[in-house]
């Protein structure tokens, strides 16, 4: 079993000769059949089903149903729609984010067997991750009611709007840990992480005017520049007997979606004051190491932070939290920057608003081949040649650093290493 | 000797397990007073330890979990289920009501790979469950009062109450009755808070059926606010699709 990801999967190995002969990431996360379960469901069930799909990232879910159905029933936002939903996603980045370097990648680093071991000799570095993460939670409840399956959002917009003054609260504390988030980012750009370079190809979405979240195209390192609706042209899933996840490629080839991915892909995108402080931190981006995601993980908590406040300064209440529209038939398409990366949904919907058929295309399954693709690459540089368990903890460091949400993909690391 | 205490994962989204991931000091606080024997996504992993407190989370879908399970059981002296998955089937649970053999030759390109049940369902279906919280996700406050209270040798108090009486307390207006939004809030359990009427929804039961639910009643009030008896259906046949109460009510009105 591999630890500190979420959700259940292990690792088979088979060395001959000195060479990796197989490297199956098997997940066995069970199938719960999200996409059939939608069938038949109206479209108000929709943002509250997908939700559950991920217990640590409701909120991309969330907002890339309620895009594609916006665009279904020709439904536009207006700018406080539009603003909230970007507040929204940052508290679930900040959540997210923090609870994988703090909770699930740093003991790696350091070398604990976990966050609660780490926090005897690191206390005020873990506590100020804690912080960090509860006030991510606090932007989701805000919106929300809740951070984990949040009930505010609906097709169209919000349910209702928060008060200027729950905005005013949340501001305040919001700006007293400003600094903290910078900390953070020179923290985790100290970390002794191995130097490994690779070739890989860069999926993320990119906006003309912002730092991607809820909207954009889909662009790679290599020159793709596509409408999300083109996605099932450039990319294919494959299914194959060691998991219970799908394989994406894209052109044939595993590629990285997530935070290095984006960061690689929207440096020119971040505000003078991030750019600043990623050089002062002394890690140039672009990137082609791979463990250097947790740094991009960091500068996006920051970057989150930065664009909250400038959001919360700027609230009034709206006219309408939620658009006007009335249910159509049609196909829709929303693609946004989910924590891990690209989380592309497609739906066909009656007249009547009710679901025919939904494809939901989540990050991790897009990383899958990518990941197996890392482990060949990182373990021969590492070298066969060490014990198991040596072995081991590399393949769940190399694993962790994808954050791999394997629920989402449809837990770890049982290592099964076979010497001939 | 400190309380041993495990958590254990099925088939769910995680998002139960964070009631203990999100509580930030008191995980520290909790980690003081337990040894945390088995939680894989916090790191430690050990199915076979006996541990004094078992959490679950999640439903059984497959034959290896059927087994699992039954382990987890005889290693735990003391088990809770957390959250609507581990209690009554979960979202997922949806599957007992269709063929769910199609569904997986739909979703996948080799079904033969997939090895799962055609149902989903909760643990009191196969082992003894010492207390259930339910909940979709589980209220993390109730999940840290449980831990408090069997620390102290105290059975856990669950609420039974419906949503609608803390929906009263908190002095919000019926959602319902002013504006004719359906609302499961009469046959709701509570513990969510009411967030649903809060922002001006009608709740969508995700806590599962209260005390002495008069489902009934319920569902021929949605049908005066105009809902059809398959929408009727969908409303009971949602998130808690196992809890008999609701089980009952939704087959019900789905043949109607």
């Amino acid at each position: 079993m591999l630890a500190r990801v979420e959700g259940e999967g292990a690792l088979e190995l088979s060395i001959k000769d000195g060479k990796i002969e197989k490297l199956h990431l098997r997940i066995f996360e069970p199938p719960r059949l999200f996409e059939k379960l939608l069938e038949g469901r109206p479209y108000t069930d929709v943002i509250d089903i997908v939700a559950r799909i991920c217990g640590i990232c409701p909120v991309a879910y969330q907002m890339s149903a309620a895009h594609a159905i916006d665009s279904i029933f020709g439904v536009n936002v207006n700018p406080w729609v539009r603003t909230m939903r970007r507040l929204m996603y940052c508290g679930e980045w900040i959540e997210s984010h923090a609870l994988h370097i703090h909770l699930l990648a740093a003991p790696d680093y350091f070398g604990f067997e976990n966050v609660v071991a780490m926090a005897k000799q690191y206390p005020d570095e873990v506590r100020r991750g804690l912080l960090l993460q509860s006030l991510g939670n606090r932007l989701l409840r805000l919106l929300g009611g809740r951070s984990v399956h949040p009930v505010g959002v609906c097709v169209g917009g919000f349910y209702s709007a928060p008060s200027v003054d729950a905005v005013k609260t949340l501001l305040k504390e919001f700006k007293q840990a400003l600094p903290m988030a910078e900390q953070l980012v020179r923290w985790t750009a100290a970390f002794n992480l191995p130097d490994d370079q690779q070739l890989f190809t860069s999926v993320a979405l990119c906006h003309p005017h912002e730092y991607p979240m809820n909207e954009g195209r889909i662009v790679s390192s290599s020159g793709l520049d596509i409408a999300i609706n083109e996605y099932q042209n450039y990319f294919t899933e494959t299914h194959v007997p060691h998991s219970t996840a799908l394989y994406s490629h894209f052109n044939g080839q595993p590629y990285l979606v997530g935070p290095l991915a984006r960061l690689n892909l929207n440096l020119g995108k971040l505000p003078s004051g991030v750019r600043q402080l990623i050089t002062e931190s002394g890690i140039a981006f672009p990137s082609n190491n791979m463990f250097h995601s947790v740094i991009a993980r960091a500068v996006e908590i920051y970057y989150a932070f930065v664009e909250s406040i400038r959001i919360m300064e700027q609230y009034t209440l709206p006219a309408a939290s939620c658009m006007d529209f009335s249910p159509k038939a049609g196909v829709g398409y929303g693609c946004t920057e989910a924590p891990r990366g690209i989380l592309w949904h497609r739906y066909e919907l009656d007249e009547k608003g009710d679901v025919v058929k939904a494809t939901i295309i989540p990050p991790t399954s897009q990383n899958q081949a990518r990941i197996e693709q890392d482990l060949q690459t990182s373990l021969m540089s590492f070298g066969l040649d060490h014990g198991d368990d040596e072995l081991r903890l590399r393949c769940e460091t190399v694993i962790r650093n994808y954050d791999p949400c394997i629920s989402c993909a449809t837990h770890f690391l049982k290592l099964r290493v076979d010497r001939s | 000797m400190k309380p041993k205490i495990a958590v254990h994962k099925f088939a769910s989204c995680d998002g139960c397990q964070l009631a203990f991931l999100n509580a930030g000091e008191d995980l520290l606080t909790l980690a003081g007073m337990v040894d945390i024997i088995h939680f894989t996504e916090a790191g430690p992993i050990d199915e076979e330890t006996e541990v004094d407190i078992a959490f679950v989370e999640g439903s059984i879908t497959t034959p290896a979990d059927c087994n699992r399970i039954q382990r987890i059981r005889k290693n735990s002296r003391y088990l809770l289920t957390i959250g609507a998955c581990a209690t009554a089937g979960g979202l997922q649970a949806l599957r007992n009501f269709a063929n769910a053999k199609e569904w997986v030759a739909s979703v996948y390109a080799a079904p033969e790979y997939i090895q799962s049940l055609a149902t989903s369902t909760p643990i009191r279906e196969h082992v003894k469950v010492d207390l259930e919280l339910w909940g979709c996700p589980v209220s993390a406050k109730q999940v840290l009062r449980a831990v408090h209270d069997l620390l102290f040798g105290v059975t856990p108090k669950v609420e039974l109450d419906k949503v609608c009486m803390e929906c009263k307390r908190q002095r919000h207006v019926c959602v319902m009755v002013s504006k004719n939004i359906p609302c499961m809030g009469p046959v709701t359990r509570t513990g969510c808070g009411a967030i649903c009427p809060q922002v001006g929804r009608g709740c969508y039961a995700c806590f599962g059926p209260a005390e002495n639910s008069n489902t009934g009643a319920m569902g021929v009030w949605l049908q005066g606010l105009g809902l059809m008896p398959e929408a009727i259906a969908k409303r009971f046949l949602f998130i808690n699709s196992e809890a008999p109460e609701f089980r009952a009510a939704g087959t019900q009105w789905k043949s109607k």
